[in-house]
């Protein structure tokens, strides 16, 4: 209980003061994860809609594979992206490990499955209610898909928190490809790992108490856009 | 357009429910699909316009199958099908489908929504417009793309009678423009009002196909003079 009030208490008094180091550590997570979900989610609804509104072959053994790729464990996709990128890897020579980009990239294979997964759920709901309509419309699959990336837009913005959640709140993969260097891959998740290491809890559950109010902030932003775009349309 | 169907099978669960039809139709009349509930009315129309394929047989319109039409076939669903977007995005959205330019799109996105009786509500979300009112934004969408037919699935079904005779007006607008009109309805009232021509289905085959007034006045079977008697009381 004592931990729990002096956790508030550093948290206040971090936050109130703009603590330069605290500052600097979500300002790089944020950075990282964002990055993430943005390049995630690039790739990741296209690629879910076109699976949704697509009929070929090799369809459910794709859609089965994102789905089980959402439950990746961090670590091993952390493992894979070291290998990738270490010295001796196929992508040593850029010098990435241990640089924000790596950390980007990890977090970025570890979003891609849920985002594409989700999005193709979403889209598949949208497909059986709108397919025959649109093919009557003239609509190709391209077109189809598109279109009801746009209908889904509400249902979409819930897999991009998804993967936001994931990213933001991820750890192991991060601490493997970024190594928690100061000023330079630490963000607030492997902060928290070091800080709880050092039995200094009431840092590192002041920073969990900010991991959840940053978690809090972005989710309420999405539901304010989604609520004003609603009253926009229905006014 | 002349429609042409020749043997036409469709198989769907191991069952036939389409079976051995044949008909042409160059009426420039509204035609009515007219049967009881799961007598093929809805499969027919899909099979017309090249939603469904048939297990055997064929299907032409003047000459080409149904998927080699793109927008000179349209099809109006019985529950009208919209984009969560504006009366005019709807309409637009369709357009688009097809390649239309912008200021094309406007134009006739406009055009279309004042035939359906639409113009004060264009910027309207469709999802908020009553069910009649969806039901013409679905025809003029339809319209817009300037098709030579339109399909149509029961498209007074879920209305209430000021809404039916609204819709009804719309089709008649359609008519005059010289667009051919099949639709499906179980309002004999209102098959007589809008339609030259009737095709009676019965647990898919094709029972009676004539004009309006040879089709009431001399019913080919005991099944339609049974249909007829209890739409009628």
């Amino acid at each position: 209980m004592t931990d729990f009030s002096d956790a508030l208490q550093t948290a206040l008094h971090l936050l109130v003061n703009l603590d330069a180091g605290l500052v600097e550590i979500i300002a790089l997570s944020l950075r990282v994860s964002l990055t993430a979900v943005a390049a995630a989610a690039l790739v990741g609804l296209p690629l879910g809609a076109l699976l949704a509104v697509s009929r070929f072959p090799t369809r459910r053994f794709w859609i089965n594979l994102l789905n089980t790729f959402m439950g990746l464990p961090p670590v091993v996709v952390g493992l894979m992206v070291y290998l990738m990128l270490s010295r001796a890897g196929p992508l040593g020579p850029l010098g990435l490990l241990y640089t924000p980009v790596a950390m980007i990239i990890a977090q970025t294979l570890l979003i891609f499955p849920i985002i594409a997964a989700l999005s193709c759920g979403v889209v598949q709901g949208l497909f059986d209610e709108y397919h025959e309509q649109l093919r009557s419309l003239g609509s190709r699959t391209l077109a189809t898909a598109r279109t009801l990336l746009w209908e889904g837009r509400f249902g979409l913005v819930t897999a991009i928190l998804a993967g936001f959640g994931r990213g933001n709140a991820e750890v192991g993969a991060v601490l493997i490809v970024g190594g928690n260097i100061n000023h330079s891959t630490r963000v607030m998740t492997t902060t928290i790992a070091l800080e709880t290491s050092k039995g200094n809890l009431a840092l590192a559950l002041a920073l969990g108490l900010i991991l959840i109010l940053v978690s809090l902030l972005v989710a309420s932003a999405a539901q304010w856009l989604h609520t004003a775009t609603m009253h926009r349309g229905r006014a | 357009m002349k429609l042409e169907i020749q043997n036409l099978v469709y198989r769907a669960g191991g069952r036939t429910l389409m079976d051995d039809i044949s008909l042409v139709s160059d009426s420039a009349h509204c035609t009515a699909l007219l049967g009881a509930n799961g007598a093929g009315k809805s499969l027919l129309l899909r099979l017309c316009h090249g939603l469904l394929e048939p297990a055997a047989g064929r299907i032409r319109w003047d000459a080409r199958p149904p998927r080699e039409l793109g927008a000179a076939i349209t099809m109006v669903f019985q529950k009208p099908v919209l984009l969560r977007r504006s009366a005019r995005a709807n309409v637009e959205h369709a357009l688009y489908l097809q390649g239309a330019p912008r200021a094309a799109r406007r134009a006739r996105a406009a055009a279309a929504l004042e035939l359906a009786g639409l113009e004060d509500c264009m910027e309207r979300q469709a999802a908020v417009l009553s069910g009649g009112q969806q039901q013409r934004l679905a025809i003029a969408r339809a319209w817009a793309l300037k098709p030579a037919v339109i399909l149509m699935d029961e498209p007074t079904s879920k209305l209430d009678v000021r809404s039916a005779a609204q819709v009804e007006r719309t089709i008649g607008e359609l008519r005059r423009e010289g667009i051919k009109i099949i639709l499906t309805s179980h309002n004999l009232a209102q098959v007589r009002r809008l339609c030259g021509e009737v095709v009676f289905l019965h647990e898919g085959r094709l029972v009676q196909q004539d004009a309006m007034d040879d089709f009431f006045a001399r019913p080919a079977d005991d099944i339609i003079c049974e249909f007829i008697e209890a739409q009628t009381f």
